[in-house]
């Protein structure tokens, strides 16, 4: 397994991709979009990790899918985190009287 | 080498080379092994002399031995020694760390100078708990719960947090250590449906050390913070909400307990099949239930905060989640009973061990049960029930598996024998003293004595003689191995390559083994366990 | 079998427990993505705090988040997006073996890392000057000056600044390990020692330099971001 060497030009377009959106993601902020300020916030910032992953830590190109594996574990153990934590505070305003 | 004339002894990994630093500076795993099974013994015999301590106190009904300070102090340490200390390292850093990259048939672990690190971060957090010890203690119970850890108590939480902090960093890099050898330091041949379920059970446990342990890390790490540097994160003062706390930590600390016993779990599935000379039964669902252990112990982790201020709706589901974890764990102690099925079953002693591990880790998993029931852990939450349900887990099970892993590879780690009179004589000690400690603590906890304090109504004093009694046994019982196996290292006889006539490729190298492990990498061509194919050794090897 | 692996040479940087080169880097390559999956989990249990205090006190985060100094915010994510970039083709000349362009990367990423962290500072600073670090000294009053509508209750802003230290100072802390690391790999790459056969240290430490990367680019719209529209 050798990894691919990708052209500079490809690098490139993603760092200047990058800096669109966290651009873009600061000014969207002071326009208001009710809830969806959030929603637009975090849908960014995953397209700029995912950008991050897949082309500068060369996932897209991994020959083998274990590190996609690691990467799906290690998301799937957060959420757990997350979700069974908000199981609790999600539904206390329904128990308290 | 072999110049001179006179016959020398085989080069094995213990006499390849002497000295101090051949010691503090090895990156053999094997050393590494025998470094951590050194230190963690120094740590079980600290905390085992604070459980005496804890059982002499509890031995009259008033509070005359220690102040209630002191023993407020006395069972946070001894759960901090134990569970980070002791537990945690025992059966994966001493007998995964010698047996892990032999059983797979590699010549060391993926990353020999990181496991040596991650000794030195053991021993480092080590020394913090000790000074910690020495100059005052800490009385926040293991759990750290706030606000008591960061705003009231005026013990040492600091230290005491940081060294278990740095004793996570140690645990997370053995973990690391495993998977990535087991991932890909596989001899030819050794596909995953044949590796030992040893292995497989390490792998489980590494998830869990690796996943888990850095959020116990940031918890202890924002506890920290909170005292030293006035952070709110867990404050009620401030808006903080001091469950957020229990979260976190049993995130990681309802997990831990699957970390102490899935290699123990992993010991006995190597040790059942050797001693009833059978393949074992399910190979596939004994494996995968280790893996549903590892994810399902996350999905429990509020069971232990139902009478805490959880929301009822949530208190159901985490009821209802904690059930998923008896069926892999039912789905092992069946298949080891069919195992034996018809077996030609040999009681030595390992084989004591393993057996009484199934009988304790059964009675401390239906105890569980109870307490996953919403209904029954209102009822016994925070008394003695609780601690008898841990302790047979964490030591009829984890330390059960520990010992008997140790007996049964002990002629493959030194090369020799010990008694085996004597092994059998420690191994039904241990057991009875364990049950004669721990099974009246269910009874006293049923009646309503509740932990973690110093005196009791005197109608509860019958059942803690009993208790009281029954841990000097225990104790007796765990000295004994340590002496036998301490006098066998000079004088026990010599052990073959595989004294049990047991599967493995770690049997298939000498005893000790060399440096290297084995002599040129093994092809394996057979399945696990394959015992239809090995003869039963001509006669029980019994040492001296 | 065993001639055969005993017949090879000595690779330079190959350890002892490994058959070959490839063994050696896979086994790197996936060691450092389980690290990085352990380094989630640790931040995990900030997001987790931060989720739910988010959830039930929105109006103080929103004050705090508009205190902060979104020009330096949004600097520096640039800025470390900049430095992913340097990084990204450092390991394209690693694995190209040119070593002057390696060497020259390198440097740009350590100044940029090390810009990423003045910045930091200043910012920091600011907190400061304001009464805003969490403690004893805590003062909400600008606060609740300047946001009269949102009715904050000065107790829990307390909390939005303890995440914002806690998170972004381990995160910078992250940052300072990876200045190390690059320090280390810029004294090795002016030694020669990589080449296109052998350059695992430079892609593994460029795995984790871009994970703290990734941390940051979530940092940044979650405590920046909260409530900029008025």
């Amino acid at each position: 397994m050798s990894e691919p060497i990708l052209s500079t030009k490809l690098y490139v377009g993603i760092w200047a991709t990058l800096i669109c959106l966290t651009v873009i993601t600061a000014s969207v902020a002071f326009v208001d979009l009710g809830p969806f300020n959030t929603v637009v916030a975090l849908v960014i910032a995953t397209l700029k990790a995912l950008l991050v992953v897949l082309f500068f830590m060369h996932v897209k190109y991994a020959s083998e899918k274990l590190t996609k594996m690691v990467i799906i574990a290690t998301l799937f153990w957060l959420l757990i985190l997350l979700f069974l934590s908000l199981a609790d505070y999600g539904t206390r305003a329904m128990t308290r009287t | 080498m072999a110049s001179t004339a006179i016959p020398v002894e085989r080069e094995h990994y213990l006499n390849t080379d002497y000295g101090i630093r051949s010691w503090l500076f090895t990156t053999d795993h094997k050393r590494i092994a025998l470094l951590y099974l050194v230190t963690i013994t120094v740590f079980f015999f600290i905390g085992g002399f604070f459980a005496l301590l804890i059982r002499l106190e509890l031995l009259t009904p008033a509070g005359d031995l220690v102040l209630a300070d002191t023993y407020n102090k006395l069972f946070t340490m001894h759960g901090q020694v134990m569970i980070f200390f002791f537990l945690i390292p025992s059966i994966p850093a001493v007998l995964g760390n010698f047996l892990v990259p032999m059983m797979v048939g590699a010549k060391d672990l993926a990353f020999p100078r990181i496991n040596l690190l991650s000794w030195y971060l053991l021993v480092a957090a080590g020394i913090v708990m000790l000074h910690t010890i020495i100059t005052g203690g800490v009385d926040s119970g293991w759990t750290f719960y706030t606000p008591f850890s960061t705003a009231f108590s005026n013990t040492k939480v600091i230290e005491a947090g940081l060294a278990i902090f740095i004793a996570g960093f140690s645990s997370i890099l053995t973990g690391l250590n495993f998977v990535v050898t087991i991932h890909r330091m596989r001899a030819p041949g050794l596909t995953w449906s044949r590796l030992p379920l040893f292995i497989w059970a390490h792998y489980a446990t590494s998830i869990i050390q690796l996943l888990g342990t850095p959020v116990l890390a940031i918890t202890l790490l924002l506890v920290v913070f909170e005292r030293a540097f006035h952070l709110g994160i867990f404050d009620p003062t401030r808006g903080g909400d001091p469950l957020l706390f229990q979260h976190l930590f049993w995130f990681y600390s309802h997990p831990a307990v699957y970390i102490m016993i899935l290699p123990a779990m992993g010991v006995v599935a190597e040790i059942i099949p050797c001693f009833s000379r059978k393949r074992i039964f399910g190979y596939s669902a004994v494996a995968m239930s280790s893996i549903a252990i590892a994810v399902f112990g996350f999905l429990v982790w509020a069971h232990h905060m139902f009478v805490a201020g959880i929301s009822l709706y949530s208190a159901m589901i985490f009821s209802i989640l904690s059930y998923l974890v008896a069926v892999p764990s039912a789905i092992k102690v069946f298949n080891w009973t069919a195992t034996m099925y018809k077996g030609s079953i040999h009681f030595d002693t390992p084989m004591l061990y393993a057996m009484g591990f199934i009988g304790l880790f059964t009675m401390g998993g239906l105890t569980g049960l109870f307490l996953a029931a919403l209904g029954i852990d209102v009822h016994v939450t925070d008394t003695y029930f609780v601690i008898a349900h841990f302790h047979y887990i964490m030591v009829g099970g984890a330390v059960m598996g520990y010992l008997g892993g140790l007996h049964f590879w002990w002629p493959k780690i030194s090369g020799r024998l010990y008694p085996e009179w004597l092994g059998k004589f420690a191994a039904l000690t241990v057991f009875l003293g364990f049950n004669l400690t721990f099974f009246p603590q269910f009874i006293l906890g049923y009646l309503g004595m509740p932990r973690r304090y110093w005196e009791y109504p005197p109608e509860f004093q019958v059942l803690n003689v009993l208790s009281t009694a029954g841990s000097t046994i225990l104790a007796v019982g765990y000295v004994l191995p340590m002496i036998y196996f301490l006098w066998s290292m000079r004088y026990g006889k010599i052990a073959d390559a595989n004294p049990w006539g047991a599967a493995g490729l770690e049997w298939k190298t000498a005893s000790p083994p060399p440096t290297d492990n084995f002599r040129e990498i093994p092809e394996v061509s057979w399945e696990a366990y394959n015992y239809d194919e090995i003869p039963a050794p001509a006669e029980v090897p019994v040492g001296r | 079998m065993a001639d055969s692996s005993l017949a090879v040479e000595h690779q330079e940087g190959l350890d002892h427990q490994f058959v070959d080169r490839e063994q050696q880097r896979n086994a790197a390559s996936l060691g450092m993505w389980v690290f990085l999956g352990t380094e989630v989990m640790f931040f995990g249990g900030m997001f987790c705090a931060y989720l739910i205090y988010r959830y039930w006190y929105y109006n103080e985060f929103a004050a705090g988040s508009r205190s902060l100094d979104i020009v330096l915010g949004t600097t520096n994510t640039a800025v470390l997006i900049c430095s992913s970039l340097t990084v990204a083709l450092g390991v394209r000349a690693a694995q190209m073996g040119k070593r002057r362009l390696l060497l020259l990367l390198l440097l740009a990423t350590l100044v940029f890392g090390l810009g990423f962290l003045v910045i930091k500072g200043v910012e920091w600073h600011d907190k400061y000057v304001e009464h805003h670090i969490p403690g004893p000294s805590f003062n909400a009053e600008e606060l609740i000056r300047k946001n009269p509508e949102l009715h904050i209750d000065p107790a829990p802003t307390q909390i939005y600044f303890s995440l914002y230290f806690a998170m972004t100072g381990l995160h910078a802390l992250h940052m300072v390990v990876g200045v190390g690391i690059f320090c280390f790999l810029t004294y090795y790459a002016w030694k020669g020692r990589y080449t296109p056969e052998y350059h695992t240290p430079v892609e593994i430490g460029g795995l984790y330099w871009h994970f703290v990367d990734i941390i940051w680019i979530y940092l940044f719209p979650l405590l920046y971001l909260i409530d900029r529209k008025r």
